[in-house]
């Protein structure tokens, strides 16, 4: 009979972010967003409002597009985990969504981008970028205060036929 | 938040055996000290906000039981796996053919991230918005039972007009339960005494004098499946949600609208109505009125009355019962020009 855990006794988790391990030691309570910020060191990933409400803390979890503001990290043990910081090759070269947000100047202050960017490769890979209005209705989750929201609909759109059957 | 233990049983009758070990038969689920948790997008919040309390939490997502990931398909109907995610059956084919309803119901819920994690029977089962029972400074019989409701005179222009009672107006605020309200849909369950079948109409409950008690499960309970019966006119329904922003917010108001027509004439309709009521609200009245009848503006008019004849409204949500009868005459017009 194995020992009945108590609240409080931090857990011992492997995850698995932009194809490296990391074993850490947790309070069950820590979410995704705060191992990722506070534990590992990845600040890629932004807290926004905390409650799965604006989308800055979106990250790819078996390649979809999630919250991790409201996953607990206890849960993804053993998933794949992508941020922002992963998306660019080991030479520098950006992901082609990362370069169209930056050849349309897809941001202002940028708060935001890292979950838009995440979010938007969800989105294309879903199928879900077919038209303009498409990928305004499926990049709903993703609130920009700076309203940079037409140079975005134009980076998802250049990304899109960048990355078509890649 | 509080602390919890953290557990991933490997099967349901583990997951089960573990709940009736830890809560208790008057526990109400939502009250329990040991819940159950699949996407996390409602009970995570809700664990952040003081509004949930588990100190255990039992993680759904390891189960290995069969057909709980699965859409099945038949001409019977449609078995939808507990654990498969908004976002999945949203996209899915014979879904999107059978039950435009359905798909509806789901693409038009919450955000892209959200619908990859909530699972379909967590959805269902999501908890009220209203901003009194998500801050805990506020009175409120649903989080804590006899304590008042601090809505009743606040400022509730997002609370319904249907189903309310004196000690809760609170609104259920999902899309997905009106389109299987509508469809007669029925939740498979398994808890500690038997496995048992719901009908969709029984699963929630008006709040009367108990607005803390949500549903009819048990706080051992797990929904397994959803499933809608074969229904060959359902290719004939729509889900028309009015909101405060084109996307990514709840329901001021909603329809469901599921239309068997001969030429003209209504030979049975189906009608749910969201974001006006406490609970998924079958509107049997206006299926009534429309029964026999040639749909038009006048007729679909006259079913909205009658959907609304029993609304209360309160101070800031009156304009709600013009807002639900304009969505669903117009849902209902839209539906009868549907081509299928």
């Amino acid at each position: 009979m194995s020992v009945e855990p108590k609240p409080r006794q931090p857990v011992v988790t492997s995850l698995k972010i932009n194809k490296r391990s990391y074993d850490i030691s947790l309070d069950t309570r820590t979410s995704l967003l705060d191992a990722l910020r506070d534990h590992i060191g990845l600040t890629g990933t932004k807290k926004g409002c905390d409650h799965g409400q604006c989308g800055a803390c979106t990250v790819l979890v078996d390649g979809k597009r999630v919250l991790s503001c409201l996953s607990f990290a206890v849960m993804n043990e053993g998933k794949d985990i992508t941020t922002i910081e992963g998306l660019a090759s080991r030479d520098g070269k950006l992901h082609p969504m990362q370069r169209a947000f930056i050849d349309h100047d897809a941001f202002q202050c940028g708060y935001c981008t890292p979950g838009q960017i995440l979010s938007a490769i969800g989105c294309v890979n879903e199928g879900h970028a077919e038209s303009e209005d498409d990928i305004r209705e499926y990049m709903s989750g993703n609130i920009c205060r700076c309203a940079a929201y037409p140079n975005i609909v134009a980076a998802v759109l250049q990304a899109r036929d960048e990355t078509k059957g890649a | 938040m509080r602390p919890f233990v953290y557990e991933q049983p490997a099967d349901i009758a583990s997951a089960v055996a573990i709940a009736s070990r830890f809560t208790t038969n008057d526990d109400q689920p939502t009250r329990a000290k040991a819940q159950f948790i699949a996407g996390g997008t409602n009970l995570a919040d809700y664990m952040k906000l003081g509004v949930a309390e588990p100190n255990r939490l039992l993680d759904l997502n390891r189960l290995k039981d069969a057909g709980l990931r699965q859409i099945q398909v038949s001409d019977d109907g449609i078995r939808f796996g507990a654990l498969v995610r908004m976002g999945e059956a949203a996209d899915h084919a014979e879904v999107k053919r059978r039950y435009p309803v359905i798909a509806d119901s789901l693409r038009l819920a919450a955000s892209g991230q959200i619908r990859n994690m909530a699972s379909l029977a967590g959805n269902v089962l999501q908890r009220t918005r209203c901003e009194y029972f998500r801050e805990t400074s506020w009175n409120c019989n649903k989080r804590v039972p006899g304590s008042g409701c601090a809505a009743l005179d606040g400022f509730n222009r997002q609370h319904a007009v249907l189903g309310a009672s004196d000690a809760c107006i609170a609104t259920y605020h999902g899309d997905f339960a009106q389109a299987l309200i509508a469809l007669d849909a029925v939740v498979h369950a398994e808890g500690s005494r038997s496995a048992r079948k719901i009908p969709f109409a029984k699963l929630h409950r008006q709040p009367g004098n108990t607005p803390h008690v949500e549903t009819a499960l048990a706080q051992d309970e797990i929904i397994t499946a959803i499933e809608v019966p074969g229904l060959p006119w359902a290719r004939r329904s729509l889900y028309l949600k009015i909101r405060d922003r084109e996307s990514y917010a709840f329901s001021l108001a909603s329809a469901a609208v599921v239309l068997d027509l001969a030429g003209d004439s209504v030979r049975e309709a189906r009608i749910a109505l969201g974001g006006v009521a406490t609970v998924p609200w079958r509107a049997r009245a206006a299926e009534d009125a429309l029964q026999g009848k040639k749909l038009d503006e006048a007729s679909a008019e006259a079913a909205a009355e009658a959907a609304f004849a029993d609304a209360a409204p309160r101070k800031h949500n009156a304009f709600k019962i013009e807002l639900g009868k304009r969505t669903l005459a117009r849902a209902l017009l839209e539906t009868r020009d549907m081509k299928v």
